[in-house]
């Protein structure tokens, strides 16, 4: 009787600990996709930006220092790696953009420009897409690490070789308006 | 919500309980049950009028004796029951296109670079992205009425619809408050239910139709007399014929309740998960407040299909209330009421 008792105990142990592991397995997964999708829209604004910036440069001589940040932050964020650092060094990039579009707005007459209405569809779908994908991945890494930190998981996610997955930090700058230290032109 | 929490000028001054926003697991399980519970139920429904139908209208024809007791061979039954399944199995499968067909959608392709599509295939991309879901196919609908849905069986086989009227009206930003709302039906499987909902309405209407019109050229009552001898009379038999006749004359009727019960929910879920994802619930009321002063009737998009749009395509009035008669007859909760909850939301997040 006791023997049977003792069976029907492991038996559903080994049930927990085996539904928690495949949901963890799960969980690493979507992160580890999230992250990928992240990858192939940095990847696309890294591709797209030179040629964007081409396209309004003609218009915009005077604005050379914002061509230049822009240029300098896309070659640090291809240089970046790891979770952290690009996600730092990706958040300048994208204020540089965003300082391009504001200025875009201040001319009325590029605002009438069909190639430049384009243009500015194209870079705002590209910071969309980054910001979207970055918005997936870290709800989705804020639901991985909480289930390994609740009980009963947090008894057994170190030992099966689970670790908290780093989030895609936007930089503090990111936060900031977009083009503020544009202004002395 | 929470009771201290402030509800905004706009808003109605008491909002109906919000149904509880589960998590997204939660609710594609709630949609796979109940599609499942919807196609039994229909394939039941559909089994009883062609019993009935063996009873009432061939019953003369041939008798089985099960046990003593007689009963009628089942023809018409599992002819119906038959033909209930396949028309569950065709709306799952195939129910996309014929939503999608009925309402003159064609799919946006390659060729078409108007900066409005343009725009409207980014915003689709960058919603997909955001809910974690492939690319749906996107279709237009040349119409001025602005008006939009989404169809399909799953994220994988899943179709947006947008009328060109919606794509002149709405700014970029309400225009993917709108998309991220289909997103939402696409991502909880919403879709789904409701494609099947559309099937297996048109096939009731189609049925019940038929039925009722074959019930009256036939003669009634006096058949339960039966040549062999057999006597089917007795109260139960009168009891059983009057729940037939209500079931078919009713069925229209059910099909349309159940239409309607299960489409309003979804759409609170949807507004808000569709905020969820595009972190601006303002952009979707802004949108809903140009889908509500845009009266017309949205023309292309056929009845049957209309608790599969964002916002009522007939512009009926019973959709503007609130009260039991609204609750069971309108497929959409009052544009005002989505409005003030998404309202609340960007009240809570700022």
């Amino acid at each position: 009787m006791s023997g049977l008792l003792a069976f029907l105990v492991v038996a559903v142990l080994v049930g927990v600990a085996v539904w928690l592991y495949n949901s963890l397995v799960g969980l690493r997964n979507q992160v580890g996709s999230a992250w990928a999708q992240i990858d192939v829209q940095l990847k696309r604004r890294h591709d797209l930006i030179p040629n964007l910036v081409e396209a309004v440069r003609g218009y915009l001589q005077h604005e050379r220092q914002l061509f230049e940040r822009i240029a300098a932050a896309r070659t640090r964020a291809l240089a970046a790696s790891g979770a952290g650092a690009v996600g730092a060094a990706e958040g300048a990039l994208s204020q540089a953009v965003a300082g391009l579009l504001a200025v875009v707005e201040r001319y009325p007459d590029l605002k009438a420009n069909q190639n430049v209405l384009a243009l500015q569809e194209e870079l705002v779908t590209t910071e969309n897409r980054v910001g979207f994908a970055r918005q997936l991945y870290n709800d989705l890494v804020a639901r991985y690490n909480t289930r390994q930190q609740v009980f009963p998981a947090n008894l057994v996610a170190g030992a099966l070789g689970f670790k908290p997955a780093e989030f895609f930090q936007a930089d503090a700058a990111d936060r900031q308006l977009p083009g503020v230290d544009l202004a002395p032109r | 919500m929470a009771a201290d929490e402030p509800t905004p000028a706009a808003g109605p001054g008491q909002l109906p309980p919000v149904p509880a926003a589960g998590n997204l697991f939660d609710e594609q399980r709630r949609n796979r049950r109940a599609t499942w519970l919807l196609i039994a139920g229909f394939v039941a429904l559909l089994g009883f009028i062609g019993f009935g139908f063996d009873l009432f209208v061939l019953g003369t024809s041939g008798m089985v004796h099960a046990g003593g007791v007689p009963f009628p061979l089942p023809v018409a039954a599992s002819g119906a029951a038959l033909l209930g399944i396949a028309s569950a199995w065709l709306g799952y499968r195939f129910g996309d296109r014929a939503v999608l067909a009925s309402s003159f959608a064609r799919p946006v392709t390659a060729d078409d670079a108007s900066p409005e599509v343009k725009r409207l295939m980014n915003v689709v991309t960058e919603m997909a992205i955001a809910a974690g879901v492939p690319m749906p196919r996107v279709h237009l609908i040349d119409e001025p009425d602005p008006n939009a849905f989404a169809t399909g069986r799953d994220p994988d086989h899943a179709s947006i619809a947008v009328t060109t009227g919606l794509l002149k009206t709405m700014s970029r930003e309400e225009l993917q408050g709108v998309v991220a709302h289909e997103m939402a039906h696409v991502r909880n499987l919403d879709i789904r239910t409701m494609t099947v909902v559309a099937a297996l309405l048109g096939a009731v209407l189609l049925l019940s139709d038929w039925a009722t019109r074959l019930r009256l050229g036939l003669p009634s009552s006096r058949d339960s007399k039966r040549k062999d001898g057999v006597s089917l009379g007795g109260p139960f038999v009168v009891v059983l014929l009057a729940v037939w006749l209500l079931t078919v004359l009713l069925t229209p009727l059910i099909g349309r309740l159940l239409a309607t019960a299960v489409s309003r929910r979804r759409e609170y879920l949807a507004d808000a998960s569709g905020a969820e994802l595009t972190r601006n619930p303002l952009g979707l009321a802004s949108a809903l407040r140009k889908l509500e002063a845009a009266t017309a009737p949205t023309a292309r998009i056929y009845r049957g299909t209309a608790h599969l749009c964002i916002a009522d395509p007939l512009g009926s009035a019973v959709n503007d209330r609130e009260g039991w008669l609204a609750d069971l007859f309108a497929t959409h909760p009052p544009i005002a009421d989505r409005i003030g909850r998404l309202e609340a939301m960007a009240y809570r997040r700022s």
